[in-house]
């Protein structure tokens, strides 16, 4: 997008050459030749084709794009997929094994833990971190650590329930 | 978005070689604040120097009975490292005030002390501000001001500082390392922030080819008697509007040592040497701390949406030193303030 209007530094940047970088995607290698401007949500969204993972604000404010990388949530909307060369990335497609949905997508429906569902896939894999993470026990610090995920339909005490259950089981 | 070209640097020189060659470089880290700003078009660098592999990870004892912290260790590890945990709570609470685990598994320490302001108008290339572009003027002066400064500002900028870890780094006098092209030098955290000034465009004293290597505490972590207490418009995942991080070491009821920061009311976070040294050798009691707080805020000026916040921050340093004087820390699940 061009910028509103001049502004000093604004100069002529030569196009660089793609780069070519490994990522390990729920389970599958898989090499990817993409600008270095390409955030890892793009690389997945637009080029992998696992549209699983959703856009939200694209601003690290929603949540909806998170995803764990080595095991750890972040929001892939904030990460440029070149700095993530070498890493394992998880989204929501590699959660279920072997057609068995994952107990936190299971618990989901259980809970009825959503509505229009755009924030979902982000809950439930923000979620299978703060389960990794081990620090929330209480109703109320799942509550606070899972404040980065917005749910715009407010489905927030299912899916406080269906974690709890989730946590139960794990 | 511009283009950008990227590059990855093999060890420290070679990322301060990197920054030197080309000024409209930048470092990136985390990523969590820069990345958006390219996104916003409000930081247009011309190429990314990726410091994130940098052997920059490790929290390490020092000689003299404190910790470094590597630039590179993330905001939860650190939250979560048990030496941290255990002798400096009040960093531990501060960082967990702050942003989304998500983005606190991402940020860096280095990046969090760099991480830029949230003023609306510093973020929106269609309207003018002197902290992005020097000399075009400040719309929040007169314009929707409520987040903004009430202590230090200036004509030019009235922009604050959005961290919460910081404002726990300073109560604590840590010490910021970097290295330059010139080698290593150590800048105190009073001195690492700037006030705005006429050079608003400048929110630390970094040089401009210098990297931020490590954040060192020293031997006195305040774990008896602390707390880090944020108010802001929802109960997590907000910039603070007012955060206090008070500390004090007690002999009986007496006040021995007192550490007093505010956070989102200045450029920088805010202490006052002398409403801490009107703490010390008094016996703590709700009078007392109400003549701390009356003393730090005594040159606080308000503005047209902002004003509120001399009489909040006034209210919440009396809580945060009856809280850290009780030996009861807000706690960063529970939003109850006792």
């Amino acid at each position: 997008m061009a910028p509103a209007r001049a502004r000093p530094g604004n100069r002529t940047i030569q196009p660089p050459e793609k780069i070519t970088i490994s990522l390990t995607i729920n389970g599958a290698k898989t090499q990817l030749a993409i600008a270095p401007w390409t955030t890892l949500l793009d690389a997945l969204r637009d080029h992998l084709d696992l549209t699983g993972t959703k856009k939200g604000c694209d601003h690290g404010q929603c949540g909806a794009c998170t995803v764990l990388v080595d095991g750890r949530r972040i929001n892939s909307c904030l990460t440029l997929a070149v700095m993530k060369d070498g890493a394992k990335v998880t989204t929501i497609e590699g959660l279920a094994t072997n057609g068995t949905l994952h107990p936190l997508q299971q618990a989901f429906i259980e809970h009825d833990a959503f509505q229009c569902g755009y924030c979902t896939p982000g809950q439930i894999c923000s979620a299978a971190g703060l389960i990794a993470e081990g620090k929330a026990k209480t109703a109320e610090e799942i509550r606070e650590l899972m404040s980065g995920n917005i749910c715009r339909c407010g489905a927030y005490p299912n899916i406080v329930a269906a974690i709890q259950q989730a946590m139960g089981q794990s | 978005m511009i283009n950008f070209q990227y590059a990855r640097a093999a060890d420290v020189a070679d990322a301060v070689r990197q920054i030197a060659a080309d000024p409209s470089a930048k470092f990136i880290a985390g990523g969590t604040n820069l990345i958006d700003l390219m996104k916003d078009d409000v930081e247009r660098p011309s190429r990314l120097i990726d410091i994130s592999r940098l052997p920059l990870k490790s929290i390490e004892a020092t000689a003299d009975g404190g910790l470094r912290i590597g630039a590179l260790v993330p905001n939860s590890d650190l939250a979560y490292h048990p030496l941290i945990a255990e002798r400096y709570p009040m960093l531990a609470s501060a960082i967990l005030a702050g942003a989304s685990q998500q983005l606190r598994n991402m940020a860096s320490t280095g990046g969090n002390l760099l991480q830029r302001t949230r003023c609306y108008y510093f973020y929106d290339t269609a309207t003018p501000c002197n902290k992005r572009e020097p000399g075009s003027g400040c719309p929040a002066v007169n314009g929707i001001n409520r987040m903004h400064a009430i202590l230090g500002a200036s004509d030019s900028c009235i922009a604050t500082h959005p961290s919460d870890m910081c404002v726990a780094l300073a109560a604590l006098e840590a010490t910021v390392h970097v290295t330059g092209p010139h080698g290593e030098r150590a800048i105190a955290f009073a001195d690492f922030h700037r006030l705005p000034g006429d050079t608003p465009e400048r929110d630390t004293n970094l040089g401009a080819d210098e990297i931020v290597t490590a954040a060192e505490l020293p031997a006195q972590g305040f774990a008896t008697n602390y707390t880090y207490l944020k108010i802001r418009d929802r109960l997590s995942y907000a910039f603070a509007l007012v955060s206090v991080a008070a500390a004090l070491e007690l002999d009986g009821e007496t006040i021995a040592q007192a550490r007093l920061a505010l956070g989102g009311v200045a450029h920088k976070p805010w202490r006052d040497p002398e409403a801490e040294a009107a703490l010390c050798g008094k016996a703590a009691s709700s009078e007392v701390f109400a003549q701390a707080a009356d003393l730090l805020l005594r040159d606080a000026k308000g503005f047209a949406h902002n004003a509120f916040k001399i009489e909040l921050a006034r209210r919440v340093i009396v809580r945060a030193l009856t809280q850290a004087a009780r030996g009861t820390p807000q706690s960063q699940s529970s939003k109850k303030i006792r």
